[in-house]
């Protein structure tokens, strides 16, 4: 037992480690945490599989030895107690009891004998009578004697729960392994190119694998992952997918998964449609499907590209679809674009103090843009508009490594809540050629009475300068013009005046770019200011935007895919045995409490000896023997 | 005088019962049979056994334990009569005067919070004092936070439908929930071996853990507005929530009031309150019933929990941080049933064990879902 108990605390451990320790992640991301060295010992220690370990099932293994090691020792000591009466007691030996008490008999023995045993009956005890050499009797009883049985059945329990679960674990693979019979595969290559060796029969007994099926697709193979590589698990039939639904509560959380599979199967007439979802799987020859997971099956996609750098206002149409690519631009400038993931409903909160309710924003796109040297930028954008802080915004998020967080481009919408009002600005505000005008229409208005030629010529020109130092960088790019030409200590007041001759030039050249698509000109006030600032830090992030091109989803087909759990566990049932015989035995272990009791008739004495054991030693029995005491004393009295 | 052995016959349980103990199932079975046949089709054939074997399960509770029958009674009444003034409608809760300030399921959480402070405070006056008045007071609060804690849970189940009958779930969902159920699972079984062993001296240590949770509620409702009913995930829509989640805090529940025992039992033993505790074999005897029934508990909703999973997740055990600790807070407390049982071992080491095995389990409960990722994270804070 000792030897067990130290198993189990082993166990215990080894399972800590699992918990603490995230367990079968890319292996990649274990480097990065670990280094080489370490990470090299740990996956030698299999600690990122912790429960799959070839030293993890050999503990489990002994675990099932050593419990039934101890059921074979002490199985049968516990059959004995539970039938016997223990009716060899000496007088000797009850004498010797710590609870025991002596009645002097006034009536005659057999009448005592007979109000004894009605006693015990009374009590719940089964009894047995024994003539003793000396001519006394023995009543020997016993009550909650079935205790004993909880041990047996707690026991053989953990051994069934063991077995079940080693049934359903991975040691055939492990031992296939080993043997070399069998490899993991670990090439990112398409299914029908796995090799023979890295792929599972049908004849498998137990495996938990997994499958995605794109809305209109079927697959007859389920992948099982194992440690930074698969196995190929043959099907002995092919699920289809009809169609994958995401239902929603009014608040935008997700309400249900549901995906519409079909069974093809060459030993049924015809498929067989059901529909299955989380928490109600399909078990079709044993094998039970489940609703795991979704993503993305391909929806197609539909942009308006804009160059964020050309002084106009040409848009390309741009289509694609998730999991395929596309090039943008041309030459060694060209960009491939790799559109990884749609989602079309994004549940967000975006209260300031995170304390409002979540809602959906819409759909948004995440793709990367790769140029010819391979470095790829990451972005997000998002269909709709968002609001924040009370106004609307374009978001889009670009970052360079997947550790980064994403950095927003937020475009204000126009009047008609689309992009095209800040790219219409954003036009004229590249375009040199525009730039005299609107110089000339500020000193119109700012200059207004000093008509000196020279004068308006000279604000003129710092006008047109100003905006192509901005149309350059930003207000990076005029900070950086004001640091190299500027004294420090006059840096700040240039600052202000160049942002507000800016506010008023942006005034100027949203006002033209909306003349020039015949739209009503910007009224005055606070939401038009708010616009200006808006449109001018946002075309100022555009130059760390790290890429020329806005794509700008104007429509999609969307397509889903279903994530499901394939499952064989023939050990199921075994640890659902186990469960119930282990409940069984643990009440039966601290719910039934075994009793003895003997009485010895002494006629020769006219005594009765009266002795109480119980194999347990609490409370109770001291508050029972000492009821049984006091009971038996009126009783014999 | 000579009696007759036959005196001595112990009573089964059904000849026990009187007539107010019939009367009590009748109402239960009466309660049961009319919520079938008013919400049958809205109900899967688990969730009518799950019904009808409530209604049993509570009658025979209610025979064994008396008080407990008078709970059941008073928590019916005043959550039907809280759940009438609603006339239907969510907003009412604020609006009318009793809902506001007494019986509408945040206003009945607040009153729980608030008397089991009180009850903690006065168990301990009891306890300096050796106050036997007090310290029947300090029940009676006991008794009527368990009381408001329930109507709370009731009048919210209800509210939760208000909110849309697609919302509507057993408030057992989130950590909010369950924290209220901890309350008063772990208060219910201390006034159960209360009034069994007559341990009024223990309530303040009891209530100590009840009141750590309390500041959990408090902080968890002010600081993150947790109260706010929210809709269940796909995954916890299932009717096997109903019984694991209860099963798994009657277990955490007994395991706190072991621990609490054995700080008591610690303290008695080296001399500090000795003469006011109950004696140490008292509470040596305690705190191995609540582990054992904490145990037999925890058992049955683990072995739940793994039935949910073969259902949910696509295996009965998947090795999740949650299982995995569960599995360890198991191992812990069947190594120390183990050494009293077979070992015969007690005292002192005992009691530090089931101190230690608190830490264990409240990792298990809590900081799994603070400080671990995995499948089981629908708490989280």
């Amino acid at each position: 037992m000792r030897f067990a108990v130290s198993l189990l605390s082993v166990l215990g451990v080894a399972s800590i480690i699992g918990t603490v320790l995230k367990q079968n992640e890319p292996y990649e991301n274990y480097i990065i945490k670990f280094g080489q060295f370490w990470f090299g010992l740990f996956e030698h220690l299999g600690l990122y599989d912790v429960y799959h370990s070839g030293w993890f099932l050999v503990i489990l293994l002994f675990l099932v030895v050593s419990t039934s090691f101890c059921i074979y020792r002490n199985g049968p000591h516990m059959v004995k107690e539970w039938r016997t009466f223990k009716e060899h007691a000496t007088e000797k030996s009850l004498n010797a009891f710590g609870h025991q008490a002596t009645y002097q008999l006034n009536s005659g023995a057999e009448n005592a004998k007979r109000q004894l045993i009605q006693f015990l009956q009374a009590k719940g005890f089964k009894y047995k009578l024994k003539q003793q050499a000396d001519g006394s009797e023995l009543i020997a009883a016993k009550a909650g004697t079935h205790q004993r049985w909880g041990y047996i059945f707690t026991h053989v329990a953990m051994v069934i729960i063991l077995l079940g679960g080693l049934l359903d674990g991975n040691l055939p693979f492990k031992i296939q392994e080993i043997l070399g019979h069998k490899r993991i595969e670990t090439l990112d290559i398409p299914e029908s190119k796995v090799p023979e060796i890295s792929r599972l029969g049908t004849n498998n007994p137990s495996f938990r694998g997994n499958m995605t099926l794109p809305e209109g697709s079927s697959g007859n193979v389920a992948f099982v992952r194992v440690r930074d590589g698969y196995l190929v698990q043959e099907l002995p039939f092919r699920v289809a997918l009809k169609d994958f639904r995401i239902e929603h509560y009014a608040t935008g959380q997700p309400k249900s998964f549901e995906s519409d599979l079909v069974i093809i199967d060459p030993d049924l007439k015809q498929p067989v449609t059901k529909t299955i979802s989380v928490n109600h799987p399909w078990t079709y020859k044993g094998i039970a499907i489940y609703q795991s997971d979704f993503q993305d099956g391909g929806t197609k996609l539909d942009f308006k590209v804009w160059d964020l750098f050309a002084p106009n206002t040409q848009t390309q149409p741009l289509a694609g679809a998730i999991f395929q690519t596309g090039i943008l631009g041309n030459g060694d400038d060209a960009l491939k674009v790799e559109y990884n993931d749609f989602r079309k409903f994004n549940i967000i909160n975006m209260s300031q103090d995170g304390k409002g309710k979540p809602h959906n924003v819409g759909p948004n796109i995440t793709y990367k843009l790769r140029d010819n040297k391979g470095q790829a930028i990451e972005y997000v954008t998002y269909m709709q508009p968002m609001q924040i802080d009370g106004r609307h915004y374009f978001i889009s998020g670009m970052r360079e490594t997947v550790s980064e967080d994403f950095r927003y481009l937020r475009i204000p919408v126009d009047g008609d809540f689309g992009v095209d009002g800040f790219m219409n600005f954003r036009a004229v505000m590249l375009d040199a050629s525009k730039y005299p005008e609107i110089a000339r229409r500020i000193a119109a208005i700012s200059l207004e009475g000093k008509k000196e030629p020279a004068l308006k010529k000279q604000f003129e020109t710092s006008v047109v300068q100003l905006l192509t130092v901005f149309a350059q960088g930003g207000y990076n790019q005029i900070a950086q013009v004001i640091e190299k030409s500027v004294p420090e200590k006059e840096r700040e007041g240039a600052a202000g005046t160049y942002i507000k001759m800016l506010r008023v030039a942006a005034y100027e050249a949203y006002n033209m770019s909306l003349a020039a698509s015949n739209k009503p000109l910007l009224p005055s006030g606070g939401d038009s200011e708010a616009l200006l600032r808006d449109s001018l830090n946002s075309f100022s992030d555009m130059f760390f935007y790290g890429s020329p091109y806005f794509l700008q989803l104007e429509q999609f087909e969307h397509k889903e895919a279903s994530g499901l759990q394939l499952t064989k566990s023939p050990g199921q049932k075994w640890v659902y045995l186990g469960s119930v015989l282990l409940v069984l035995g643990i009440f039966s272990m601290m719910y039934i409490r075994e009793r003895r009791i003997w009485l010895l008739l002494k006629p020769a004495s006219n005594q009765v000896l009266f002795a109480m054991a119980s194999n347990r030693k609490n409370l109770d029995f001291e508050q029972e023997f000492n009821l049984y005491r006091e009971q038996l004393k009126s009783l014999l009295a | 005088m000579n009696s007759h052995s036959l005196d001595f016959q112990q009573k089964t349980l059904l000849q026990r019962l009187n007539w107010q103990d019939w009367l009590y199932a009748l109402i239960i079975v009466a309660g049961s049979v009319f919520a079938y046949i008013q919400y049958a089709q809205y109900m899967d054939i688990y969730e009518v056994g799950f019904l009808f074997g409530a209604a049993a399960l509570f009658s025979y509770l209610g025979w064994q334990w008396k008080r407990l029958a008078k709970l059941v009674l008073i928590v019916g009444v005043v959550s039907l009569f809280s759940i009438s003034l609603y006339h239907g409608e969510q907003a009412r809760a604020t609006q009318v005067f009793l809902l506001k300030y007494l019986i509408s399921s945040q206003s009945a959480v607040m009153w729980m919070n608030v008397l089991f402070v009180l009850a903690m405070a006065t168990y301990w006056f009891a306890l300096f004092k050796r106050s036997v008045f007090a310290g029947k007071v300090a029940t009676t609060l006991t008794w009527s936070a368990v009381l408001f804690g329930f109507v709370g849970l009731m009048v919210r189940w209800y509210e939760s439908y208000l909110i849309a009958p697609d919302v509507g779930h057993i408030p057992v969902s989130n950590l909010y929930e369950v924290f209220i159920l901890f309350c008063l699972i772990t208060a219910l079984l201390y006034l159960h071996y209360e009034q069994k062993l007559n341990t009024k001296q223990l309530g303040g240590f009891v209530l100590l853990v009840i009141n750590a949770a309390v500041g959990f509620i408090l902080w968890y409702t002010f600081d993150r507005q947790a109260h706010n009913i929210q809709p269940l995930v796909p995954a916890l829509q299932s009717y096997w929530m109903k019984i694991h989640v209860p099963a798994n805090f009657v277990g955490y529940g007994a395991f706190s009031l072991a621990a609490m025992v054995a700080s008591a039992y610690l303290l008695a033993s080296k001399g500090f309150l000795a003469s006011r505790l109950p004696s140490l074999e008292v509470m040596d005897d305690l705190m191995y019933k609540s582990i054992a029934v904490g145990f037999a508990f925890f058992t049955i909703a683990t072995i739940l929990g793994a039935m949910w999973a073969a259902e949910a997740w696509g295996g009965y055990w998947s090795w999740d941080p949650k299982e995995t600790w569960a599995l360890i807070v198991w191992l812990n407390y069947a190594a120390w049933l183990h050494l009293r049982m077979v070992k015969g071992l007690r005292g002192a080491v005992l009691a530090w064990w089931a101190l230690v095995g608190l830490i264990v389990t409240t990792f298990a409960f809590l900081g799994v879902n603070m400080f671990l990722s995995g499948l089981h994270s629908y708490g989280t804070l």
